[in-house]
């Protein structure tokens, strides 16, 4: 059989986004999920009402930010779901990736503060490179918020 | 300076509003950075290179809306918001902003 070298390129990255993308998202989700088990009992919220117990504490900004990059697989995917319209499954998971690792990192600053909780979370995201004819190249997400420390 | 994103701080009072102070930066991409963005764009994964760089443009940003707080003689900033925007295809714009206070302790 023969393959023109034209196609070979593209369907080498395909196979290698493929088998690359799903082995970094997979080993991503396991870190995920062992933070999140980590910081649970520090509470993040997006309100802003504080509870009682919290009212004499003092209040300092915290964020976290990622920067998280498609793979080509995904590109492809969506390029093709792009056709027929209808959610792109590809892009929420990467998202949602970067919205968690975001306010990880965020609990991780509160932690070393010794923060009790962190309210009125908000979250920015944005393109960070890629145009618009050739798709979403990679997307940062920050989070921030309010981290109430006790006082001492 | 006491930075916080919500309008008021528990344990003190407001004694003085400024006015809104803000800090911007317009970022160009680096290219060495965004030839390794362009490999990590076949396999995915977190970009830590532009992690870091949006990090420091970030706290640059902060950096000048405290430095105009300062310059009004204020001790906080509360309701602080970030906004993010594209210029051009190579360059993005942030933006801080909040309302310059002077607090005391209660």
């Amino acid at each position: 059989m023969y393959l023109p070298f034209e196609l070979l390129i593209p369907l080498g990255l395909l196979v290698l986004g493929y088998v690359a993308g799903r082995f970094n998202e997979k080993r991503h989700y396991r870190r995920i999920h062992e933070g999140e088990d980590r910081y649970r009992d520090l509470l993040v919220l997006p309100g802003r009402d504080l509870p009682p117990n919290l009212l004499r504490h003092s209040a300092k900004m915290v964020s976290g930010n990622v920067v998280i990059s498609v793979d080509y697989f995904k590109v492809i995917l969506a390029g093709l779901r792009n056709l027929v319209g209808g959610r792109i499954a590809a892009y929420e998971s990467l998202i949602d990736r970067a919205r968690r690792e975001a306010i990880l990192r965020l609990q991780a600053e509160a932690r070393s503060l010794n923060a009790d909780a962190v309210f009125n979370l908000r979250f920015e995201t944005s393109r960070i490179s890629g145009d618009l004819r050739r798709g979403v190249g990679s997307m940062e997400v920050l989070a921030y918020g309010t981290a109430l420390i006790p006082r001492q | 300076m006491l930075l916080i994103n919500m309008e008021f701080a528990p344990d003190k009072k407001i004694v003085r509003h400024l006015g809104m102070v803000q800090g911007s930066i317009v970022r160009a991409k680096h290219i060495g950075r965004d030839i390794m963005a362009g490999l990590k764009n076949v396999v995915g994964g977190e970009l830590k290179g532009y992690t870091e760089l949006m990090n420091e443009a970030r706290d640059a940003a902060v950096e000048r809306m405290c430095e105009q707080a300062e310059s009004l003689g204020a001790n906080a900033i509360l309701n602080i918001r970030f906004s993010t925007s594209t210029v051009t295809s190579s360059a993005s714009e942030i933006l801080v902003y909040g309302s310059a206070v002077i607090l005391e302790d209660r």
